[in-house]
């Protein structure tokens, strides 16, 4: 055996004993590095190639990757999981289809994650919903989750159609139980109605129906998002403030009875255009937690949690749906504020006339987050 | 040597776009024209060279280069999941899928969803955008060559009736323009690396106008039509050249081009020259009876065509703005027209494709009828029309031998 054997021998088995996490870490650090405007694409595209390269047994790799990916390393990450997979599906080669399950079941990895582990899983093994949905209802990543609520959705059904009310409810209910997404819950909320079950939507969604309203304030040609009216600054509720066209302002509780928490500004300061209301409520948690504050509104809207603004967005008339504003904050242990600018703009249109808010707290899922109201601040 | 030079043909043709590809909305230039005649009858099971099941809704158009289909679309409960596919041409097999989360807001009116810009292909890439403002750039083969989550990049960009102007590629740019409620922007970016080379503002509202690329005096113009004024820029820098204002444009239907005319809809139809650098262009002539819905305005063989949401086809005289006829054509319309072989092709919400004798009689010629929703504009391509439905991509012509 020559020295040039030895040495090719060698390299062989370093080749056979390097493992894909080996291969792909450097390639996946590349990826996950891409920025904003386009840094990184380059770098990111050649390594996501090489990445491509390694096939199947870079598979979990890249799943595991997505754990603490940003957003746009996530959809390179995402590209990556197809493009290897298609292709080993494409060559006959076998995904491995072990692993996959393995990843799909282990709930500390990132949803999306292993909801992608989990169709191409599927794709290979069709008997894998039925073998891992129904122990996804309380699932944490919210499309496996929703996936195992439409099976039992689709169970329930069949009771609902045979008339087996009894049935029909129990399953309905353990549907509810797990149902996170506004859809699904207003399918369940509507056929549980027809099987003489009420359900209080607003409080199952968990919005926020005690506020203190303040208003109006100037919002002619809309020039009221950007100007900073007296309770952005502080709120008191015992302030009396100088409103639109020297109008006096001062706080006046409300309690919403409108469905889905819905507070109609109209009704509670009056049908105005061009105008700047405030809603303010006072939330206790019992511990620190992260929270999405999550709103619907046809109007423009500055959301700040205890004093800091953590969303906005400047748009009026152009479609209101529940959830449709999703803010990102931290509740504290104990009280924490919440204030809401909602602004109507001047259009005359019938359809241009909806002034209102709703708003609720919840986690990430979208499931209620227990807080109390307090009537007081 | 004769073989040497038909093999660098090949080689140069397999890399670039012929005139018979179709690589953005409307085809080559956004024109809406077919270089080669199309089938004139099909119905399900005729004609059908093959129909390909599509993931999800969507309003872009295909896109197809060098034997190969590209087209988007959405899916999920909240649109937030975005595909991009790949057909072959002849055989409708998929020959590859990718998938992306969206990143920006979903929010929309029921008729549109976040697959509505057309995407664009240079015959060696396609380059996606979405409502979601998220941008991917693939080669033909389906290899992830950049991405941008332009949400991420300009965080406020977004509206809730959702975006739908389609992008361009023009030389090595890639050219957008995303009028919204929030970060409102056009910009240049390298088609080879997603970099901007140059962005520029732009007045925020809602706009759903693809730019248009003309040229006037040898120089490369590139037009946005917003609300209050036409504005042309240079592609290769994005500055400024002249706007035309005091009109109300409409902010749906892209305008068109032909004969060194520019075609805009509006609250008046708007011909116009446009004249040397830096000039107002000249209103040639205006029209009250094009009144149009979402299809953008055809000009055809001299007569310019106006097809109205409720399924009024309007042709006028493209010199003098003449008003020739206007025709009743069955259904309900969000697609632009298409031409071809001296035929008017119409394909309505319901699936209905009127086609028309182009010229100054607008007679029926015939009706060809799919049964399923059709939102999107159609495509042509080697002479195969490409109809998009909510659910399929159809290509319609004889059977590939």
């Amino acid at each position: 055996m020559t020295k040039r054997h030895i040495l090719a021998g060698f390299f062989l088995v370093c080749c056979a004993g390097l493992s894909a996490a080996g291969d792909t870490a450097p390639l996946l650090t590349r990826i996950k590095a891409v920025g904003k405007e386009g840094e990184g694409n380059s770098v990111a595209a050649k390594a996501w190639k090489e990445l491509i390269r390694l096939g199947p047994d870079a598979l979990v790799d890249i799943l595991t990757a997505l754990d603490n990916a940003n957003p746009s390393a996530a959809n390179w990450l995402r590209s990556a999981v197809d493009a290897i997979a298609e292709k080993t599906l494409a060559d006959k080669k076998k995904l491995p289809v072990a692993k996959l399950e393995a990843f799909v079941r282990d709930r500390k990895h990132a949803g999306i994650g292993r909801r992608l582990a989990y169709e191409w899983l599927v794709r290979v093994d069709p008997t894998a919903p039925g073998r891992l949905l129904p122990d996804m209802l309380d699932d944490p990543g919210a499309e496996l989750r929703r996936e195992a609520v439409d099976v039992v959705l689709k169970s329930a059904q069949e009771f609902f159609d045979k008339d087996d009310k009894a049935a029909a409810k129990a399953t309905y209910q353990r549907a509810f139980e797990a149902a996170r997404e506004r859809d699904q819950v207003q399918l369940i909320i509507g056929r549980l109605k027809k099987l003489g079950v009420e359900i209080d939507a607003t409080s199952h969604f968990g919005f926020i129906t005690r506020w203190h309203i303040a208003g109006s304030f100037d919002n002619s040609k809309e020039s009221g998002f950007h100007k900073v009216f007296p309770p952005e600054k502080r709120v008191d509720l015992a302030a009396v403030y100088k409103g639109k066209d020297g109008q006096e302002v001062r706080w006046k509780e409300h309690t919403t009875t409108l469905p889905m928490g819905v507070v109609d500004f109209n009704k509670v300061i009056g049908a105005l255009h061009g105008t700047t209301a405030y809603a303010y409520t006072t939330v206790v948690s019992a511990t620190e937690r992260p929270v999405e504050i999550r709103a619907g509104s046809n109007n423009a809207v500055r959301i700040f949690l205890n004093g800091k603004e953590i969303f906005f967005w400047e748009e009026y008339h152009h479609g209101n749906r529940m959830d449709q504003h999703i803010a990102k904050g931290i509740l504290k242990a104990g009280k924490n504020e919440i204030l809401v600018k909602v602004l109507q703009n001047e259009q005359t249109e019938a359809w241009a006339q909806q002034w209102s808010l709703q708003l609720r707290i919840c986690d990430a899922l979208g499931g209620r987050v227990p807080v109390t109201v307090l009537e007081k601040k | 040597m004769h073989r040497s030079v038909f093999a660098l043909t090949i080689m140069v043709c397999g890399f670039s776009l012929r005139a018979e590809d179709s690589p953005q909305f409307r085809g080559k230039g956004g024109l809406g024209i077919s270089e080669k005649p199309l089938p004139v009858h099909w119905d399900a099971t005729e004609n059908i060279r093959w129909k390909a099941e599509l993931p999800g809704r969507g309003l872009s158009c295909p896109v197809i280069a060098n034997g190969r289909v590209f087209v988007t679309a959405c899916t999920g409960a909240n649109q937030d999941r975005l595909h991009v596919l790949c057909f072959d041409a002849k055989s409708g097999k998929k020959l590859w899928h990718r998938q992306l989360w969206g990143t920006g807001n979903t929010l929309c009116h029921e008729k549109t969803c976040m697959a509505a810009p057309t995407p664009v292909t240079d015959g060696k890439r396609v380059i996606a955008l979405f409502a979601t403002a998220d941008l991917v750039c693939y080669d033909v083969d389906g290899n992830l060559l950049w991405y941008r989550s332009l949400t991420g990049d300009y965080q406020t960009i977004g509206n809730n009736v959702g975006m739908a102007a389609s992008p361009i590629l023009h030389g090595d740019l890639f050219l957008l323009c995303l009028e919204n409620a929030g970060a409102s922007f056009a910009a240049g970016i390298d088609k080879y690396t997603g970099k901007n080379r140059w962005k520029i503002d732009r007045p925020r509202g809602i706009n759903w106008v693809t730019p248009l690329v003309i040229q006037d005096a040898g120089n490369d113009l590139l037009l946005f039509q917003g609300a209050d004024e036409l504005a042309a820029h240079d592609p290769a820098t994005g500055k400024k050249r002249w706007a035309l204002t005091g009109n109300k444009l409409s902010t749906v239907p892209s305008p068109t081009a032909g004969d060194g005319l520019v075609f805009l809809a509006g609250e008046k139809f708007l011909a116009i020259r446009p004249s040397s650098d830096k000039a107002s262009p000249e209103v040639v002539w205006q029209s009250n009876k094009l009144s149009g819905g979402y299809a953008s305005p055809l000009y055809y063989k001299g007569l310019v065509y106006m097809l109205t949401a409720g399924g009024v086809l309007n042709c006028a005289d493209g010199t003098t703005g003449k008003h020739m006829w206007s025709k009743r054509v069955e259904g309900k319309f969000a697609a632009s027209p298409l031409a071809a072989d001296g035929k008017i092709y119409c394909v309505s919400e319901e699936g209905k494709t009127t086609i028309l004798q182009a010229g100054t009689e607008g007679k029926i010629l015939t009706t060809n009828a799919l049964p399923e929703t059709f939102l999107a504009t159609p495509a042509a391509a080697d002479g195969a029309l490409y109809l998009r439905s909510d659910k399929h991509l159809y290509c319609i012509g004889e059977k590939a031998k």
